[in-house]
């Protein structure tokens, strides 16, 4: 490999494929090129977006065409205060409980997770390296339905508040292990041993000194785990069932039915619930993008 | 030298380990003893094999087992063939990169439910903004949703459209770890860019096409939420997963049956999954 580099760092242009072709007629069909992309991209993943957004503005009567023309009649602050109310504000409810439920996953599953993916990391042996299979597993295996219902009913956790945030957290603890123990990797062992040499607890040095060093992939964790619960819909309709235990992605789905020609006010709700994740991912898709790859491309 | 065990206190795995343990491994077990029985969450009786009997011979089930897999390979050929094409096209120079690569990954983030009812009125067979277009051009659209042999397959060309953000950034992620050298060589000697592409980009980017096949194949063997917005398992069951037969057997009651369901997904996911995983990290290329 090294023959060919050092031939090439004697050509005067070093310049990528611009070497057989005139360079204006090249940059002709790039520009052309991607002038192609950005529209074909911008219809087929943009234009569906755009559809909920006006069809959200407008009247019951004009949504009814689902079409993607502008509004002729405005009704936005009316549609969204329809949905806001809607059976006795069940949107409001559902905000409610899925924020409570996405937060104190989370929170538990930092620590848990965190300390798991430590022990799992540092120890070396064929009995760890099973548990860590174990949870690894997670990944691909499909929750056992109705067992996990069996089990929440015999806690008497099941359609509670906690019942859900256990099993949130229970699923995602094996992708929030990996992103742990790949970080945990880079932290040298040293550290360890002269917190323990100081005199410290496995405990306290965990939590004094190890878990504030991994602020940068708690936040990983957080952005994605937060994206992941907010927007699930099997697990709370399995695990958390019943009116007031409503979370967003089920309204959608109950006013999917009762709206059956109002797709205004259905388009609202989408809108609505679309918008949490939408901020998160305007502020972090750098991070999004990179803990969703982390570890997937090494196999 | 410190004691490994004293420092790395087992004490610290606790926690996780009774969430994870109560809530995910046990079920699990537990769903191998209750697939073979009839239960209703107090008392069961032993039925043996009745479950997966009922499974295989009861069409309006077979026919999800047979979904599934079409389902999962469909998507997940798809989702590497589209992840490679974009990626390749966004690693280029272009300048329009980074509004392209938010614009592809964007719906990963949007709710499936969400995603799934706006592509059901988007594909609308008269009015839908879908066949509008085709019939703009002259091309009547079919009845995307409507049409029984159709329907799975428009299900699945939706969940494409939804994950093909994450193969692309994965893709992305495998082409920009490949020495930019690799590229000059293959140009001194003489060679074109689909010459590069085909024996630089391709093979290097081997571990970033697994991940992509071993993603989407447990994602689309899995699915359930996608279906049951867009079609709810129809028309009749033309378009219902395994996971979507879990659901109606739960709901309508059959708690043994749903288990039963519940199993051979899993066996599925890992009599299909296992192998390949085994098969494609063999022939992986080390740089």
């Amino acid at each position: 490999m090294q023959q060919p580099l050092n031939d090439k760092k004697m050509m005067p242009q070093p310049e990528h494929e611009k070497n057989k072709n005139p360079k204006k007629k090249v940059n002709f069909t790039k520009i052309a090129v991607e002038v192609m992309a950005v529209i074909v991209v911008i219809l087929t993943f943009l234009v569906p977006f755009y559809f909920i957004l006006v069809n959200s503005f407008k009247t019951s009567a004009e949504a009814s065409q689902l079409s993607i023309s502008w509004p002729t009649e405005f009704r936005i602050i009316e549609n969204f205060t329809e949905v806001l109310q809607a059976q006795n504000g069940m949107l409001i409810r559902a905000f409610f409980n899925s924020s409570i439920i996405t937060v104190s996953s989370i929170l538990i599953l930092m620590v848990v997770a965190s300390m798991a993916g430590f022990i799992l990391q540092r120890r070396t042996g064929k009995s760890i390296s099973v548990i860590g299979a174990i949870f690894l597993s997670g990944l691909m295996i499909p929750p056992a339905v109705v067992p996990t219902i069996w089990v929440l009913e015999r806690l008497s956790l099941f359609k509670t508040m906690p019942g859900i945030i256990l099993v949130m957290v229970a699923i995602s603890i094996p992708f929030s292990i990996i992103l742990y123990t790949g970080f945990i990797a880079t932290i040298p062992k040293d550290i360890d041993e002269a917190a323990i040499i100081d005199g410290c607890s496995s405990w306290q040095l965990f939590f004094k000194i190890i878990f504030p060093m991994l602020k940068p992939i708690h936040a990983t964790v957080i952005i994605l785990n937060s994206v992941q619960i907010f927007n699930d819909f099997v697990h709370p309709l399995y695990f958390f069932p019943g009116a007031d235990n409503a979370t967003v992605q089920l309204t959608l789905y109950n006013f999917m039915s009762m709206y059956n020609t109002s797709w205004n006010l259905l388009f609202a709700n989408v809108l609505l619930i679309t918008i949490p994740p939408f901020i998160l991912f305007l502020i972090f898709s750098k991070k999004i993008v990179a803990g969703m790859t982390a570890g997937s491309v090494k196999g | 030298m410190l004691k490994v065990n004293k420092i790395y206190s087992l004490k610290l795995l606790i926690p996780a380990a009774i969430i994870y343990g109560l809530l995910f491994v046990f079920p699990t077990v537990m769903s191998f003893f209750f697939s073979f029985t009839r239960w209703n969450l107090r008392e069961w009786t032993w039925i043996g094999f009745d479950n997966f009997k009922m499974f295989f011979d009861d069409p309006s089930l077979l026919i999800g087992f047979k979904n599934t897999f079409i389902f999962a390979f469909v998507t997940t050929i798809l989702k590497v063939i589209f992840g490679l094409l974009f990626a390749v096209f966004l690693t280029s120079k272009i300048k329009t990169k980074d509004f392209l690569r938010s614009a592809i990954f964007f719906p990963v983030l949007v709710s499936t439910i969400a995603v799934g009812i706006a592509f059901s009125v988007l594909m609308h067979p008269s009015e839908g903004l879908i066949n509008e277009v085709l019939a703009f051009f002259g091309i009547s659209g079919p009845n995307w949703l409507g049409n029984p042999t159709l329907a799975l397959y428009s299900v699945a060309l939706v969940d494409v459209w939804k994950g093909v953000g994450i193969a692309t950034v994965i893709f992305i992620a495998g082409m920009m770890s490949i020495p930019k050298d690799y590229y000059e060589a293959i140009q001194i000697d003489g060679g074109n860019k689909f010459d590069a592409f085909k024996n630089i980009t391709l093979p290097l980017s081997r571990p970033a096409t697994n991940a992509v096949i071993i993603l989407a194949l447990i994602g689309g063997l899995r699915t359930f939420d996608l279906v049951w917005a867009m079609t709810g398992g129809g028309p009749g069951f033309s378009s219902d997963l395994i996971a979507s037969i879990i659901y109606k057997q739960y709901q309508a009651g059959f708690y043994g049956l749903s288990t039963a369901g519940n199993v051979i997904l899993f066996l599925l996911v890992a009599l299909i999954v296992f192998p390949i995983f085994k098969m494609l990290t063999r022939k992986e290329v080390d740089i």
